[in-house]
């Protein structure tokens, strides 16, 4: 069996304020290269919080966290950033652009930050990502004068500019009508299936949900189900 | 160097969408530094001028001969008497020239003096100013007059004519401004001198001076020294005073201390002469700092100020850059980066202010009585005041900057995105 992109052990989290909350208990799964992944569960069970520990925000908790075989727990924030650069793209409920840059800018900028490529190519780069996601030619436009679903395809070009091992959405189509959502999730599946891109996606959305590879399920901070037959 | 680029543009472009705030902040640090340079420049101006009414005018060091009765009596000195309690009353100082004893090696001698940076020998002679029947009495002061244009600024007082016409004409006098008033005496006109032995030289008015001190100017007037010597009929080993000009005012009262050790002559030091003239240029210097670090103070809190509004504003900014893989660093870079762009904007803008209202102020008449070549404020174009102005600009933004990118830096994206 080849390395999972994204493997998480024994994963423990506690809140402390106000009270002492175990709000992760036990986290163990996997995601291997290519899958679609979604985590449902109730408002509270803490697939937020799990998420956000997977993408190295959050860095207060017990147990190890894997991404592309090497383990990430307890690596500076310095290297952390780095690592959500080059290799984690981001979907956020609400969009999450900067406003006041243009669109292209805003797709851009994760990529001039690694620094890997020349402006120009970067640029191109941005340009084939719009392209691919049908919205090129709002590329000059400021991001704030677009539409919701315009921004969310934004957030996913940018998401994408790095080339990441995997992409993570927190209600990447929370925030968005069924026509739009649809439209969100078709570009998921296309990157799943023709790039072999994994994909971890929370969600509320049942139908959403029903369409990826697998759902894993939280109650009270457990995994109840992993999606899987042998779970 | 994308990567630099790209901080550098975040903070760029964050500063002009909000260009507003930004220019009301660039403004704060303009308006500190320019009301510095404004004020430094005015005041150590006015200081300057009034040090100069009388650093430049007095010399660091006066050496004359002052008639005193001699401390030792001749019967101390003889044998005989030396057990015994020598009373001597009505004790009178002996008669002796009022001259500089060996006034042309001591002046040698001081010229090689590497502390030295210049030496103008004066004659002065008690006289009458003859006019018609009008006899006014007074002191003629007999100068080299390129010295004294050189060592203490002399020129800035002769209101009519130039010291030069005095050294170019030997039977030249300078007139004090109240003299020539009193005796209605004009440039070109002629006037008679007696000396005090009853010598009569007539001299001609080559110009007019003006010190502003009116005792002065009512019987003051300078003539050249050979001609002095010759009215008194001197020859050219006689010298009255000793004017010494150092390059260090602070070494005036040890050489003063020398003088006196070594040739025997009365010596008297500048700071001695007026020692409660630093007390006010001191307090005067301090006031005026004191006035201009608390403006650039109140601008660096302007800033800080604005910038910590700005990152609350920018959070959800923040949080992007966090998670699309900006460190920490980069973040406070972002801010920093921006408080040094107002910084720098409005340190110059500052600077350049600061100029223009110097210039202004240089171009203010301002007349007065006792600064007779004055015509407008006089202002002081220090090129260190506008070093420490950009400076301090650099240095105070930095740290209103520091402190909020601080907390930019550990901002928890989380946090932001949970919260929204």
């Amino acid at each position: 069996m080849s390395t999972p992109i994204l493997k998480a052990t024994e994963i423990d989290k506690h809140f402390y304020k106000p009270v002492d909350f175990h709000v992760l208990k036990d986290i163990n799964f996997e995601i291997e290269k290519g899958e679609f992944v979604s985590i449902m569960g109730k408002s509270g069970c803490g697939k937020s919080t799990l998420l956000y520990i997977l993408s190295t925000m959050d860095t207060d908790y017990t147990g190890s966290l894997f991404l592309g075989g090497r383990n990430v727990t307890g690596l500076h924030q310095r290297e952390l950033a780095k690592i959500r650069n080059a290799q984690i793209g981001f979907v956020f409920q609400f969009h999450y652009l900067l406003a006041e840059f243009t669109v292209l800018d805003n797709v851009m900028l994760p990529a001039r930050k690694l620094g890997a490529k020349t402006d120009a190519q970067i640029r191109k780069d941005a340009m084939d990502k719009l392209e691919l996601l049908g919205i090129a030619s709002e590329a000059h436009k400021r991001a704030n004068m677009i539409s919701g679903g315009q921004k969310q395809r934004v957030a996913i070009a940018r998401a994408l500019i790095n080339e990441p091992l995997i992409i993570m959405g927190d209600e990447p189509t929370g925030n968005l009508d069924s026509k739009n959502s649809e439209n969100v999730f078709n570009i998921f599946t296309d990157l799943s299936k023709e790039k072999g891109l994994s994909l971890l996606v929370v969600t509320h959305d049942e139908d959403f949900a029903e369409k990826t590879d697998r759902i894993i399920r939280m109650e009270d901070g457990r995994i109840i189900s992993h999606g899987r037959d042998e779970a | 160097m994308s990567r630099h680029r790209v901080i550098f543009d975040v903070t760029i472009t964050h500063l002009t969408s909000r260009l507003k705030q930004s220019s009301i902040a660039a403004l704060g640090v303009t308006f500190g530094i320019g009301t510095f340079i404004t004020l430094m420049s005015f005041m150590t101006g006015l200081n300057e001028l009034l040090d100069g009414l009388i650093l430049n005018r007095t010399p660091h060091v006066r050496i004359y001969n002052e008639i005193t009765p001699s401390d030792e009596q001749p019967v101390a000195l003889s044998e005989a008497f030396e057990d015994a309690v020598n009373l001597i009353h009505s004790v009178k100082p002996k008669g002796s020239q009022e001259r500089v004893h060996n006034a042309l090696p001591m002046m040698a001698r001081l010229a090689d003096d590497p502390r030295v940076l210049g030496i103008a020998p004066q004659v002065k002679a008690p006289v009458f100013y003859l006019a018609g029947n009008i006899e006014l009495n007074g002191i003629v002061s007999g100068i080299q007059p390129f010295d004294e244009k050189r060592l203490f600024n002399f020129g800035d007082y002769v209101t009519e004519g130039t010291p030069d016409d005095l050294a170019k004409n030997r039977n030249g006098i300078l007139l004090g401004a109240g003299v020539a008033t009193k005796m209605s005496l004009e440039l070109g006109d002629r006037i008679q001198l007696s000396t005090a032995r009853g010598v009569l030289v007539p001299l001609k008015v080559v110009g007019i001076f003006q010190s502003g001190l009116a005792e002065v100017d009512n019987i003051q007037s300078y003539v050249n020294i050979s001609m002095a010597q010759q009215m008194l009929g001197e020859g050219t080993a006689y010298i009255t005073d000793i004017q010494v000009k150092l390059h260090d005012i602070e070494n005036a009262v040890p050489m003063a201390e020398e003088i006196r050790r070594n040739f025997k002559a009365s010596a008297v030091d500048i700071k001695a002469a007026n020692a409660q003239f630093e007390t006010g240029t001191s307090i005067r210097n301090l006031i005026t700092y004191a006035v201009s670090i608390t403006l650039l103070i109140v601008a660096g809190f302007g800033i800080y100020n604005i910038l910590n509004m700005l990152i609350y504003e920018k959070m959800n900014d923040i949080a992007i850059l966090k998670a699309t893989g900006f460190s920490g660093d980069d973040v406070r870079n972002i801010f920093i980066g921006q408080a040094m762009v107002i910084g720098i904007v409005g340190g110059l803008l500052g600077l350049l202010i600061g100029l223009v209202m110097s210039i202004m102020i240089n171009q203010t008449p301002f007349e007065t009585e006792a600064l007779p070549t004055i015509k407008t404020f006089p202002v002081n174009f220090d090129w260190r005041f506008y070093l420490f102005g950009i400076v301090f600009a650099l240095v105070s933004t930095f740290l209103a900057g520091y402190l909020p990118a601080r907390k930019a830096r550990k901002i928890d994206p989380v946090e932001i995105i949970r919260g929204q």
